[in-house]
């Protein structure tokens, strides 16, 4: 075991786990942070993307001792209220059907808008494709990127 | 303001055709509850339905599981529609399993807006008629004066108002009324109109609605090892080692059922006997799981006692380590001999001998791994005084059934709590994970969430049945299809539904089916059969067709004129007219005649589920890369309650059906799964799905039915007509994607 104080959402968390724990597995099990998802744990399905340092990574083979001094932001720190408007495009088109995997569906879709304001069509599918959606949003997915893509 | 409470039975209606399901809800009349999250106002409840606060807000009690299909939302609605209220007044809630108030708390067969449209109804209904015999009384008028309109109630002559929450309490002290009358459908002002999710902005904040968010005091975390090939069992395991491993508290064997135990239509499980692992954090578990030796063996044939609704039978399992290979190709030779006759119309035998022309095809589709996003997980506190549960499931009352047989505990001391799905498509019906926790807590005497990996999610299912159809049709020198024959079945399920379109349009005609016993365990999976038998039967009409010479749609529409005009037979499981008004939309709606000179369009169109849908597919292959360019959909669900949300699953049915047809399938060897994460078993992804997808509905005030389930069938079939239209070639086995260019 050993402490490892990590800035989540802004604020510094000090945890005590096994090295080469994965950050889902403290996010869920140590801080109590569920929105990010458990799906395939070997970054198949985008369910646990988180952003470290703004960048969406897969949580489930992010070992925590490997992330040091860098800024991970969960679904529950990219907007206090649903205001983000990555957020607020998915409401506008009602994505979620059972809603599992949209919180790693926003988190990768925030980022590409980050490094990528306006893309087209295809660098958005190109982008959201390690993201799987057993529901079949993904037009809707789309939709809400572009919509996002307008508002920023 | 406390009034007793006094129960009665106030409302007893048998389901419609097919479900079979009886409706007994009990309703309370007033009693005052106090509500959390409202602060010092008080609920009045009404029924098991509604509650309102003097200020007016109107809490809607959403009694079925929402796994994506949207009840959550749409339920509700229907009930507010009756009611007259405010939208944006209503605050939705889960009910918990609660058979004392409501029935067919569950999830399957698209039913709960079809068998829950009279209920929800009446549930508004006597509620908005109590309150206006409230607003008379005290305003001393006649009850039939007074107008409501989202949550108030006018009297318009005396120009009075008042709020449904201003009179709640007077309102609940009256007599609930026997008889209520319904709106008629251009009354509704909610029903038909576009209401978001509920649960929409708690989704994108990231809230833990799902089961596998569950989290609770002292809670442990619990992974099981089951065998590793459907045909063996555990033999022994070594834990010793394991349970000094940090973070790590047990580790012991599990028996699901007992042996002489009854088992109900539901109660399928993978494996009887598993290793649990017991531990304080997943990331511990995880590890140790590997860690666990553990030998396995074959297991002999078995037998259990088995109930399916009423129907009694003994259950018998063979043994064996299955290999899809060897099962694909005894599938093959059994549709090749006489099978068991389940319809006959006619004598085939002499049509096809009097043919001037026979098409013959086989179609052939895999077993397939529901890959619900969210991995099977439920949380279990057995204590002496009672079973607190709670999680994700599909048939929460059938699964409380089979706990308390095995724990030996009256359902009276089981709580079951209802939380979202991380997706269902059936896998969720089986609930043998929620059983296999209550026994770890038992054991381990604390609460325990069970999670399975991906892994075991996948290689531990209750999959779609492999399938196999051969189909011969015969036609005469006007190309008249005089004779239609199916031999069809599956390991270990037979698809057929022998009385659906065509049969009912053709003189001659035979279905036949065999199965084949399996020890690979399988249930249901979106739109169970109907999912092959469409995909098989829908690109074999376009097979027919095309050497009747004539245009799919006209094709299929000839043979609706003769099945409404003349039927053959009198057990035809479909209404004529309305499988020819959603051939007919689409045919409109995706300009079919353009589209057939500049496109690539497949046509499909199939009735299940009670309700009806045509889909047409345009596809084109782009520096040999398969683009699905557009899909549209035409479909008849009767009054369409929340049309968005209708939308939105269609389109999700339309992208999971393209997914599976393409890529979606498992083999065995020798028992072992041969895929068991996403990096082998490919799933449809969003550069691989449509790129336009229109979704339209026959307009019709008929009773709404269900949209989780009818959309996906038809899409096989459209599919794979587009996709001969595109590569000139045929496709004729699941997945299709190792076939195209
Ligand atoms: S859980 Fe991390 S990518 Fe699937
Ligand atoms: S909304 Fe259900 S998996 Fe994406």
């Amino acid at each position: 075991m050993a402490k490892f104080n990590l800035k989540v959402n802004g604020e510094t968390r000090r945890v005590d786990v096994e090295d080469d724990t994965p950050v889902l597995w403290v996010l869920r099990d140590q801080l109590n942070m569920p929105g990010t998802k458990f799906g395939c744990g070997m970054a198949q399905c985008g369910a646990c993307t988180i952003h470290l340092n703004g960048v969406a990574v897969r949580s489930c083979v992010l070992p925590v001792s490997s992330v040091g001094a860098q800024e991970i932001t969960t679904i529950e720190g990219l907007s206090e209220n649903g205001e983000h408007p990555v957020q607020k495009a998915w409401l506008e088109h009602d994505v979620a059907q059972c809603g599992y995997c949209q919180s790693g569906q926003i988190m990768s879709a925030s980022s590409l808008l980050y490094t990528n304001p306006k893309p087209s069509d295809e660098e958005i599918e190109a982008h959201m494709s390690g993201n799987i959606c057993r529901c079949g949003t993904y037009l809707r997915i789309k939709e809400a990127v572009k919509s996002a893509s307008k508002s920023l | 303001m406390k009034t007793s409470v006094n129960r009665r039975s106030f409302l007893k209606a048998t389901a419609l055709a097919g479900g079979g399901v009886l409706f007994n809800i009990s309703w309370l009349s007033a009693t005052p509850v106090k509500n959390q999250s409202n602060g010092q106002q008080e609920f009045i409840e009404f029924n098991a339905f509604i509650k309102i606060t003097p200020d007016n807000v109107i809490q809607i009690m959403s009694p079925n599981p929402e796994g994506g299909q949207g009840v959550k939302t749409s339920m509700p609605m229907i009930v507010a529609d009756e009611l007259d209220a405010d939208w944006a007044q209503v605050l939705v809630k889960q009910a918990d399993l609660d058979t004392e108030h409501f029935t067919r708390q569950f999830i399957g067969g698209s039913q709960a807006i079809r068998q829950g449209w009279k209920v929800l109804r009446t549930a508004g209904a006597v509620v908005r008629e109590m309150l206006k015999t409230a607003a008379a009384k005290k305003w001393n008028v006649a009850v039939s004066e007074l107008s409501t309109s989202k949550g108030v109630i006018t009297h318009k002559k005396t120009g009075k108002t008042s709020t449904y929450g201003e009179l709640a309490a007077l309102a609940a002290s009256i007599p609930v009324p026997e008889n209520v009358s319904l709106k008629s459908v251009d009354e509704f002002t909610i029903i038909g109109t576009s209401v978001k999710n509920v649960e929409g902005k708690n989704i994108v904040t990231g809230k833990p609605l799902f089961g596998i968010d569950t989290y609770k005091e002292g809670m442990r975390i619990a992974m099981i090892i089951h065998p590793p090939a459907f045909g063996m069992k555990l033999k022994s395991f070594e834990g010793a080692a394991v349970k000094k491993m940090k973070g790590i508290i047990d580790v012991f064997k599990i028996k699901i059922f007992n042996d002489d135990y009854e088992r109900t239509f539901f109660d399928t499980l993978t494996f009887n006997e598993v290793v649990a692992i017991v531990g304080e954090n997943t990331w511990a578990v995880m590890k140790a799981k590997k860690a666990v030796k553990v030998e396995w063996e074959p297991f002999e044939s078995y037998s259990f006692k088995r109930d399916a609704f009423g129907r009694k039978s003994v259950v018998t399992v063979p043994s064996g380590l299955e290999s899809t290979k060897v099962s694909q190709e005894k599938m093959e030779k059994l549709a090749s001999s006489p099978a068991e006759v389940k319809r006959k119309d006619g004598d085939i035998q002499a049509a096809f001998s009097t043919a001037t022309k026979t098409v013959e095809s086989s179609y052939f589709a895999p077993f397939l791994a529901h890959n619900c996003m969210e991995p099977m997980n439920f949380f279990a506190h057995v204590t002496d005084e009672k079973v607190e549960m709670v999680g994700p499931l599909q048939k929460p009352e059938l699964t409380e059934l089979a706990l308390s047989a095995r724990l030996g505990v009256p359902v009276e001391k089981i709580d079951f709590k209802m939380t979202r799905l991380g997706g269902g498509y059936g896998r969720r019906s089986y609930a043998h994970w929620a059983i296999e926790a209550a026994l770890i807590s038992q054991k381990v005497n604390a609460p325990v969430k069970l999670v399975y990996t991906r892994e075991d999610d996948m290689t531990a299912g209750i999959y779609r049945s492999t399938y196999f159809t051969k189909y011969r049709a015969a036609l005469d020198e006007n190309n008249e299809l005089t004779a239609f024959h199916l031999n069809t079945g599956g390991n270990p399920e037979s698809p057929l539904y022998e009385n659906r379109f065509p049969a009912g349009a053709i003189d001659n005609y035979l279905a036949e089916d065999w199965e084949i016993p399996s020890n690979i365990t399988t249930g249901s999976f979106r739109a169970p059969r109907s999912n092959f038998h469409a995909a098989a039967e829908q690109a074999f009409l376009d097979e027919v067709a095309e050497a009747a010479g004539k245009d799919p749609i006209e094709f299929r529409l000839d043979l609706l004129k003769k099945a409404k005009e003349k039927p053959v037979g009198t057990n035809n499981d479909y209404e004529p007219e309305r499988l020819a008004g959603v051939l007919k939309l689409v045919k409109e709606k995706s300009n079919w005649e353009e589209l057939k000179k500049n496109g690539n369009p497949g046509v499909s169109a199939y009735f299940c589920h009670n309700t009806y849908a045509a889909i047409v597919i345009d596809t084109v292959l782009e520096k040999g890369e398969l683009v699905i360019k557009n899909v549209v959909s035409a479909i008849d669900c009767g009054i369409v309650v929340n049309p968005d949300g209708a939308k939105n699953l269609a389109e999700g049915g339309i992208v999971d059906a393209i997914g599976n047809a393409l890529f979606g399938e498992l083999t065995f060897d020798k028992g072992i799964p041969q895929k068991s994460n996403f990096d082998k078993y490919r799933m449809i992804r969003m550069n691989e799905a449509p790129k336009n997808i229109e979704v339209h509905f026959v307009k019709n005030n008929i009773d709404p039915t269900g949209m989780g389930e009818p959309t996906f069938p038809p899409v096989f079939g459209a599919l794979a007509n587009s996709l001969y239209k595109t590569t000139g070639k045929r496709f004729y086995k699941q997945p299709f994607m190792d076939q195209i260019g």
